[in-house]
């Protein structure tokens, strides 16, 4: 297999006496939708925040397409490749979809010697985008407000894709939405890793996860159990890594094995 | 999956009316219609048509309309100024100080009075910015602190609260016609020639038109319209207008500089709030410690008559225009008509009560919210 797009080695974060991660390894490759679960706690939301620049390790290494990587913020993150949509996207319900979609990078055109909004070209372009990604819009000044949450999603997913993500970060896209509308948002990280992007995934969900998942990293606690490939693993078995095992048997003996 | 690149089901054709409903500048088209047919029908023979009427009520509309304009953008950007008032009280009075009192040459005055006032909008935005107080408070602030300044100052040099001469200290200053002159004179001329427009029939002027010109304020406040409008819809800047009041952390995130943006938008107020107290003091040739009272709340009923809402992120400069051109035909058409002036403030409270339940009416139809 190729040389993976990028590559977290032994990342430990600690803040203050806490120890957030213990040392957590994951790869993730183009093309692959790598699966990072855990339940509420494990880590997984400073470990994103650390693949995207928002924290800083405190131990291990971060390489991204082969050159080890230090980035100051966000920003830095962001023009290297690597987008996060966040569980609260960066949507105005009140802007229509295609002034929401070039929100911070518009278009510009020249006329008499002044810069003005290239709105031809974001239409089309947003139109365009958004019957890639399966959603009919009435028209590019559809206010977002009036879609619904898997399909602001799969706007913000597109917007990331439309500006040059080559690292995906999916923040529990799925954990607010129905079962439709879930079925939409992974039918767009289909499209996406299609497209040879890396997605990194977190979710809680293993259903969810299994649904679209080439490889599947567990966190409990800081750590990680390491990387199954799919196939390899079923989700009982990802279930109870997830919770610790234990604790989750006995309650699920007690649910009659629903959860 | 259902295989959705086929038409949604649910997408529903809208009416062209529901889809007319989210412009924003629907409530100030409908007024600005009803207003003009309601007094075409009651007041036609008052005078309010003939060529002084339609511009005594032109100025006071344009009057509105330049602070309008900056309200309108402000409040889209997701912030309030309760300053203007006192802005426009203020700047007319360091015109007063400096070209009169200090006899400085008036374009210096003015520059100077505008460098100060632009500045105190800075300052007002980046105490909001900064602080992350609600800009009602601060600006409230102001609204005292300039409003003090401004009867303080005059008191304190001059012994009182109007300071006079500014026109004798503007005659054939280059900049103060900018502000005070006239334009198409030779036009107005040739009107009045022709019998289009009255002409004075005796007295020193006999024969001059009664309009001999448009007053440089309304070309202001045209300009300003046209530069707002083209701003907010053309621009990118127009867009991280409406971003920064649609949801600011939203915006952040997207990499719009939202301060930035809050800040030019407090500037861009005390500019137009500059722009009015020039035009003032050159048509009245001083300078009152009471300019402006209440013109703050003024400028919010005309932007949100015009459509804009409360909340920020939506809204629309030719609307604002619209709500200030409702504005003072509504002032000065009851004049005509007769009627008692002081109903005009009770005009003003039912259209504002109105215009705000229509707005919330309108953005629960854009977002979809039920």
């Amino acid at each position: 297999m190729a040389e993976p797009i990028i590559r977290m080695k032994n990342i430990e974060k600690h803040f203050g006496s806490v120890i957030a991660l213990a040392g957590v390894s994951v790869d993730v490759h183009a093309g692959e939708c790598h699966c990072l679960l855990g339940d509420n706690g494990a880590g997984k939301s400073t470990f994103i925040k650390t693949m995207s620049g928002v924290h800083k390790p405190t131990k291990g290494e971060i390489i991204f397409e082969g050159k080890p990587l230090d980035f100051a913020d966000p920003r830095d993150a962001i023009a290297a490749g690597i987008a996060t949509v966040h569980q609260h996207l960066a949507m105005i319900p009140l802007m229509s979809v295609s002034r929401n979609f070039f929100m911070g990078n518009e278009p510009i055109k020249k006329r008499f010697g002044m810069s003005f909004f290239d709105h031809e070209y974001a239409n089309d372009v947003t139109m365009r985008e958004m019957k890639q990604m399966g959603i009919n819009l009435r028209g590019p000044d559809q206010a977002v407000g009036t879609l619904s949450g898997g399909e602001r999603q799969t706007v913000a997913i597109a917007r990331a894709v439309h500006f040059g993500a080559k690292v995906l970060i999916l923040d529990e896209p799925t954990s607010a939405l129905g079962v439709r509308q879930t079925a939409n948002v992974l039918a767009t990280v289909d499209k996406v890793r299609k497209q040879g992007i890396a997605v990194v995934f977190i979710t809680h969900n293993v259903r969810h996860a299994m649904a679209v998942g080439d490889r599947f990293t567990v966190l409990n606690r800081g750590k990680t159990f390491g990387t199954a490939s799919k196939g390899e693993i079923t989700p009982e078995e990802l279930q109870d890594m997830m919770a610790g095992g234990q604790e989750l048997a006995v309650l699920e003996g007690s649910l009659g094995g629903t959860v | 999956m259902a295989d959705t690149s086929q038409v949604d089901e649910r997408i529903k054709d809208i009416s062209p009316l529901r889809r007319a409903l989210i412009r924003p500048e629907l409530g100030g088209i409908v007024g600005t219609v009803a207003v003009f047919t309601l007094f075409l029908l009651f007041a036609f023979d008052s005078g309010m048509f003939n060529s002084q009427g339609v511009m005594n009520w032109s100025t006071v509309s344009a009057q509105f309309m330049i602070i309008a304009v900056g309200a309108c953008l402000l409040m889209i950007a997701g912030e309030f100024d309760l300053s203007v008032g006192s802005m426009i009280g203020f700047a007319g009075m360091m015109i007063a100080v400096f070209g009169v009192v200090l006899a400085w040459p008036m374009w210096m005055a003015i520059i100077i009075t505008f460098v100060i006032c632009v500045a105190l909008g800075a300052l007002n935005g980046w105490i909001v910015v900064r602080t992350g107080l609600p800009s009602f408070i601060v600006t409230l602030a102001f609204l005292f602190i300039l409003r003090g300044f401004t009867i303080y100052i005059p008191q304190t040099i001059e012994n009182k609260t109007i300071i006079g001469g500014i026109r004798d200290a503007a005659e054939g200053d280059w900049l103060a016609w900018l502000f005070g002159g006239k334009i198409g004179q030779p036009l107005f001329q040739w009107l009045g020639e022709a019998g289009v427009i009255a002409v004075f029939e005796r007295g020193s002027r006999a024969g001059e038109p009664v309009v001999d010109g448009i007053p440089m304020l309304i070309v202001w406040a045209i300009a300003l319209v046209i530069f707002g409008h083209i701003l907010l819809t053309r621009t990118r800047f127009g867009n991280w207008v409406f971003a920064a009041g649609g949801d600011a952390d939203a915006a952040r995130n997207s990499g719009v500089p939202v301060s930035r943006v809050k800040i030019l938008m407090f500037m861009f107020t005390a500019f137009c709030a500059t722009v009015l107290a020039v035009c003032q003091v050159m048509e009245f040739g001083s300078a009152g410690a009471d300019r402006g009272l209440l013109k703050e709340f003024e400028a919010i009923i005309a932007v949100v008559i015009g459509g804009a809402l409360l909340t920020g992120g939506y809204g629309s400069v030719i609307g604002a225009a619209l709500g200030a051109l409702i504005f003072g035909v509504v002032q000065q058409g009851l004049f005509f008509a007769g009627v008692e002036s002081s109903l005009f403030r009770v005009f003003l409270g039912v259209i504002l009560l109105f215009a705000v339940i229509l707005n919330t009416y309108i953005r629960r139809i854009i977002t979809g919210e039920r």
